[in-house]
């Protein structure tokens, strides 16, 4: 047992996380089937939540994967805000440029590309900040997210950026049979990606080394900074299509979307048995936290006399409850 | 290792003068004696809340729930105060407010102390609950009218600053007294109880602090209560000079407040710090944010300003932390835990 010490605590400890959180899946969903079965269990409800989830499943691996590295990602909002605006002034730049408006396909996938450079870029320089100037992985993303989001108020003058191609808004709302939604699949690709990293990849067992104890991994002959740096620019890409995916559903930009979404990821992080002191955790784990989350989310939604600042309060309380939770099973 | 941290206040200090001639040069207006009252006004409440993070942060905590604390434990006492038509004395607010502050404080306490759970993610949690409790449960808005005690001691001026210019009056609040008070108790604590050396050494190493005797979950419990109390009555102070009482406007301000206080030259490993430091961290932050309209620059940029002194001063102070030690470069996590 002794030479899989690693892998079959990890285990363990997952499977634990696994049963913990079907537990309260399935407890949510009988909750709801007892008091609101026909409109909880509808297909348009099902089909709303897919619309929902992505945007902020991404910023959970995000922020799991910056966790899994024993550090914290805060600046995932602002990476994500800052793409989907430079995206958004580029179509909208390049709109007026091109002389025919079949090209325009083109202009979109330009700026999302240019969008996911510009996450992949933000990454790089939180990972640099962390790795190579060694700033405290809090406060590197704590100044970044603050830089990330000034200079999407400087761009935009503080306002929101609207009228952009009515056909990027279309393909954001485009399901596949019209059943799965575009930014579903986009979803699911990611997570299906991200897993494969994380378990079948060299870079994933890197991480988890990393993780659990980075002096161990340095002197086991591993380049450290490069593997900070390689995660958190993984983050600042699944932030930046987040970001994207958000412009489409709202069909605009603006410099403070999405500002409940750190503490909503870090909450999804925690809750999918990821280890905030790094080297722990799952992305199948993460998946299922994420269902959880917005399986409770819209269940909150179907009570209108709950007022939507009640879900902050339910938010703490949940990642509270939580890691108690996991502190006491961790200590029997 | 004193020698060190003397000269990184300098540097900060160096900041400043640099700054403030530079302002000088393009304005004309920083060195008058107007300005530098506004800005002491401006500078109360971020330097109040600083003491408190500063204590957090030299015990190697992080703590983010202090503005909800505040504008919870404002709003709450003001609502009180006007529901009873208050008429006594102001300081009966003050202690409502810090009371209210306590009891929120302990709750931090009690769940980083007794459980040991990390203390970012522990305040983020209670933080999400205190705004929940106010804009949900209370239903906050905007109390235009305050009590009348509490407006005269917001109006309550030590003495009226006039600009010969152009005739701007700028008004030195008598808040400032609070700050002093509250300075002064933060560096008694600190440095002449027992108390202090145990927040130092909690910070410094935990299990040494342990061995070395210190009752360290009582020590953790109470600087999270002294916390809520501070920020209690940071927020009281707030709703004071604001002359009406706004549950919103303090968040956010968290980000700043660390930001000012690992600027002066505070390790966020834990250990060491003075409030020197944190007061000039403050202060630079306060004149970046005051001085924008001086030099005609959109009050946009703040934002992107504020990150980048963020990121070079943690930087500077994190790369010299590489250069001066052979050890591995500081990539973990800041440690919240133990």
């Amino acid at each position: 047992m002794k030479h899989d010490a690693l892998s079959s605590r990890k285990l363990q400890k997952n499977d634990n996380t696994l049963l913990n959180n079907l537990v309260v899946a399935a407890v949510i969903l009988i909750t709801m089937a007892i008091l609101k079965s026909s409109k909880f269990f509808s297909f348009t409800n099902f089909q709303s939540m897919a619309y929902q989830l992505p945007q902020y499943g991404l910023m959970a691996f995000a922020m799991a994967l910056a966790m899994i590295s024993g550090g914290i990602d805060l600046s995932i909002v602002g990476m994500a805000n800052l793409s989907s605006m430079i995206a958004a002034l580029m179509m909208i730049k390049l709109a007026n440029l091109i002389p025919n408006q079949n090209l325009i396909i083109y202009v979109i996938i330009i700026s999302c590309l240019i969008a996911i450079l510009i996450g992949l870029l933000c990454g790089l320089l939180n990972g640099l900040l962390i790795s190579k100037i060694g700033i405290p992985p809090i406060l590197a993303t704590l100044g970044s997210m603050q830089l990330f989001s000034g200079v999407s108020i400087i761009l935009s003058k503080g306002n929101a950026i609207n009228r952009l191609p009515p056909l990027y808004a279309k393909i954001g709302n485009y399901a596949l049979f019209n059943i799965v939604p575009l930014p579903l699949l986009i979803f699911i690709l990611l997570a299906l990606f991200v897993s494969f990293m994380l378990n079948k990849s060299a870079y994933g067992i890197k991480l988890y080394m990393v993780g659990s104890n980075t002096k161990a991994a340095k002197f086991s002959g591993l380049h450290v900074d490069k593997i900070i740096i390689q995660t958190y620019c993984l983050a600042g890409i699944l932030s930046s299509v987040s970001g994207l995916i958000m412009m489409s559903r709202l069909n605009s930009a603006k410099s403070d979307y999405g500002q409940q979404y750190t503490l909503q990821c870090l909450l999804i992080a925690i809750l999918g048995g990821v280890n905030p002191q790094g080297g722990h955790g799952k992305i199948s784990n993460v998946m299922i936290a994420i269902l959880i989350f917005q399986f409770l989310s819209s269940s909150i939604n179907m009570f209108p006399y709950f007022s939507n600042f009640y879900k902050l309060l339910i938010w703490g309380i949940v990642l509270l409850g939580v890691m108690i939770w996991n502190k006491y099973s961790k200590s029997r | 290792m004193g020698k060190k941290r003397l000269g990184h206040e300098f540097y900060v200090f160096l900041a400043i003068v640099s700054l403030s001639l530079i302002i000088q040069a393009r304005s004309g207006q920083f060195f008058t004696l107007n300005n530098i009252v506004d800005l002491m006004v401006s500078f109360i409440v971020p330097a109040i809340f600083a003491m408190c993070e500063l204590i957090v942060i030299i015990s190697g905590g992080m703590d983010v729930s202090f503005p909800a604390v505040a504008s919870l434990s404002m709003f709450a006492t003001t609502k009180i105060l006007l529901s009873m038509d208050y008429t006594g004395n102001v300081f009966f607010a003050f202690l409502l407010s810090g009371s209210f502050g306590l009891i929120m404080g302990a709750i931090n306490g009690a769940l980083i102390s007794i459980f040991n759970l990390p203390a970012l993610i522990v305040t983020l949690g209670t933080q999400s609950i205190f705004m929940g409790i106010l804009q949900g449960a209370l239903n906050a808005q905007e109390i235009a009218e305050i009590p009348k005690v509490m407006f005269d001691f917001g109006n309550a001026k030590l003495f009226v600053a006039i600009n010969p210019l152009n005739g701007l009056k700028s008004n030195m609040s008598s808040s400032i007294l609070i700050l002093f008070a509250v300075v002064i108790i933060t560096y008694v604590f600190l440095h002449f109880t027992m108390w202090g050396r145990g927040v130092y050494a909690i910070g410094g190493d935990s299990n040494s602090a342990i061995r070395a005797g210190f009752k360290v979950k009582q020590i953790k419990f109470s600087i999270y209560c002294f916390v809520g109390i501070v920020a209690g009555i940071a927020g009281m102070t707030r709703v004071c000079m604001m002359q009406n009482c706004q549950p919103n406007n303090l968040i956010g301000m968290e980000m700043t407040v660390i930001a000012a206080v690992v600027l002066g030259g505070t390790s966020v490993k834990g250990g060491s710090g003075t409030i020197i430091g944190a007061l000039l961290g403050t202060f630079l932050l306060t004149i970046i944010s005051n001085s924008l309209l001086l030099l005609s620059i959109p009050t946009y940029w703040q934002s992107f300003f504020t990150g980048l002194i963020i990121i070079i001063g943690t930087g500077v102070t994190s790369f010299q932390l590489i250069l001066s030690s052979h050890r591995l470069p500081s990539m973990r996590k800041s440690k919240n835990e133990a």
